[in-house]
């Protein structure tokens, strides 16, 4: 298959996706279940990995600004920046197409080549809504919390650097965190994380549904669907990013 | 009554070559070859999961192939089908996966689905297994749970691939009359791939033998012996079962032989 067709084909599985439930009541049961497995089990290691960036920005950015010219706040307003930008947004989200995206297209992988989806199909259920639907909405839903989680817990990391070590005083990062904040970042950073939840999920899962093949083949849709997902994350954060912030 | 006319499908190549053929209502309709010779493919087209490159399929006058989508979902409520792998749905026990077509589709009050995902599960001897996972339990079982779950609809026609493949022999003689039974008990339409003999001699009713893609061969059990058709003699000589009565049958001629000779 070609890329055109294979856009082709993700489209249509979209379209197939997107539909209203056949039952409700089973829709939320998948949904809660989606929410923990991949938010609350990424919490984590969202907030190991925040902690640990923050703390090490926070102690390059205090090397970059050591020149007396640039003021004391320096120092805390690159890492609350760096942080808001960037890492919480699309580095978070490129570790977690690592996690939730390769769970995802190795669960609904396992379940097409086990012809589990067959069964769904045959039962009259529209397989495509049932297993994918949960899985993006869930995805979408949870991923605002961990970007905010990360920006928190970021922050949490480099204020730690001041409390424990004597490179930066807390007062000068808690006053470098705090000058010129701009809330719309934050904004901006949720909106990323949400488009790009939506193509983890959606990709991850569009790889795990057509797979062919046995256990092999599941294993490199779900490193297709990483690779695939983290370039067009990158493509994206481009664009939004000019569209959102210039 | 299914009526299957003149469907062909292709993948890479050619798999099903003008296919035709009609499966009885109430009977056990086994779909009999060698393996690759696309019995598979041909149920799959059949229940609507392949789509077919021509040809038509009737369920008792209803084109499944002319339908939409939405109605086709619909008309599927009506079928049940056993997956050669059994595909049960790992995360759900036993249980779950008996009562999911009911969760999905009965309007019943949760005690009436529970009570009929049981009945079946007991009708299938696995009432003492409900709150095991799928992992947890034999193949034999799994495919007990998975005939359960396809019956639970009270379905009108039922498919099976390859019920007793990975089984041991008494096992496979079990599920093979279970379902036998299953079939006279609520008049399904019943459609089994095999490539076992046993299995044909056990219960087939009406057999339709597929070679290489084509319909070779349609007729009872007892007309089997019986045909010029080439590729299913070869497939019925090649069988343990034919061996065993050519063994049976020299046994019993050198038994008379010592009769005469005494
Ligand atoms: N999804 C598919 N894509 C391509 N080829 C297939 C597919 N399914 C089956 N085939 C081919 O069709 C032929 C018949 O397969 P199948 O129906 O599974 O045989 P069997 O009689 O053993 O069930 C095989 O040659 C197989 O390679
Ligand atoms: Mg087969």
């Amino acid at each position: 298959m070609n890329a055109i067709e294979k856009v082709g084909s993700y489209a249509v599985l979209m379209k197939r996706t997107f539909g209203l439930p056949d039952r409700w009541r089973m829709f939320f049961r998948q949904f809660l279940d989606e929410i923990q497995k991949q938010g609350l089990d990424s919490l984590a290691i969202t907030i190991i990995i925040s902690v640990f960036i923050g703390a090490v920005i926070t102690i390059q950015m205090v090397l970059n600004t050591s020149n007396p010219l640039l003021p004391d706040y320096a120092t805390g307003l690159a890492v609350r920046d760096t942080l808001l930008l960037e890492f919480s947004s699309s580095i978070l989200c490129l570790i977690l197409a690592g996690k939730v995206g390769s769970s995802i297209s190795s669960e609904i992988g396992t379940m097409r080549i086990t012809e589990q989806i067959d069964a769904l199909d045959i039962m009259g259920v529209n397989s495509a809504n049932y297993l994918i639907f949960p899985k993006i909405t869930a995805f979408m839903t949870i991923i605002p919390c961990l970007v905010i989680a990360s920006m928190f817990f970021g922050i949490l990391g480099g204020y730690s650097m001041a409390y424990f070590t004597d490179i930066i005083t807390i007062h000068e990062y808690v006053y470098g965190i705090q000058f010129m904040f701009v809330p719309f970042y934050i904004t901006y950073s949720v909106i990323k994380g949400i488009v790009f939840a939506f193509i983890i999920a959606s990709i991850a899962a569009y790889y795990g549904y057509t797979v062919k093949g046995g256990s092999l083949e599941v294993g490199k849709a779900s490193t297709d669907a990483v690779v695939n997902s983290s370039v067009i994350i990158l493509l994206f954060n481009v664009m939004l990013t000019k569209l959102l912030l210039s | 009554m299914i009526e299957v006319k003149n469907i062909s499908k292709a993948f890479d190549g050619p798999v099903l070559k003008n296919v035709s053929t009609i499966l009885e209502t109430g009977k056990t309709n086994l779909i009999i070859g060698q393996s690759g010779s696309g019995k598979t493919v041909l149920m799959k087209s059949i229940v609507g999961i392949h789509k077919v490159d021509s040809g038509e399929i009737h369920y008792d006058g209803r084109d499944i192939t002319k339908m939409k989508r939405k109605d086709r979902n619909h008309f599927r409520r009506e079928m049940g089908m056993l997956f050669q792998g059994s595909a049960l749905f790992d995360s759900l026990t036993v249980l779950e996966n008996v009562m999911f077509p009911l969760e999905m589709f009965s309007y019943d009050s949760p005690k009436v689905r529970h009570e009929r995902a049981v009945f079946c599960l007991e009708r299938v001897n696995l009432g003492d297994a409900l709150d095991l996972y799928p992992s947890e339990i034999s193949g034999g079982m799994q495919k007990r749970a998975a005939i359960a779950r396809a019956i639970v609809l009270n379905p009108k026609y039922l498919f099976c691939d390859e019920p007793n493949s990975g089984l041991d022999p008494i096992t496979s003689l079990l599920i093979d009359r279970l379902i036998q039974e299953i079939t006279h008990e609520f008049n399904i339409t019943t459609i089994i791939n095999t490539h076992d003999m046993n299995s044909v001699m056990e219960i087939g009713e009406n057999i339709v033998f597929i070679n290489k893609g084509e319909k070779a061969w349609q007729g009872t059990k007892e007309q089997i012996f019986d045909t010029d058709c080439e590729p299913l003699n070869n497939f019925v000589f090649a069988s343990n079962l034919y061996k065993e009565l050519r063994v049976a049958h020299k046994m019993f001629l050198e038994g008379e032989a010592k009769k005469l000779i005494k």
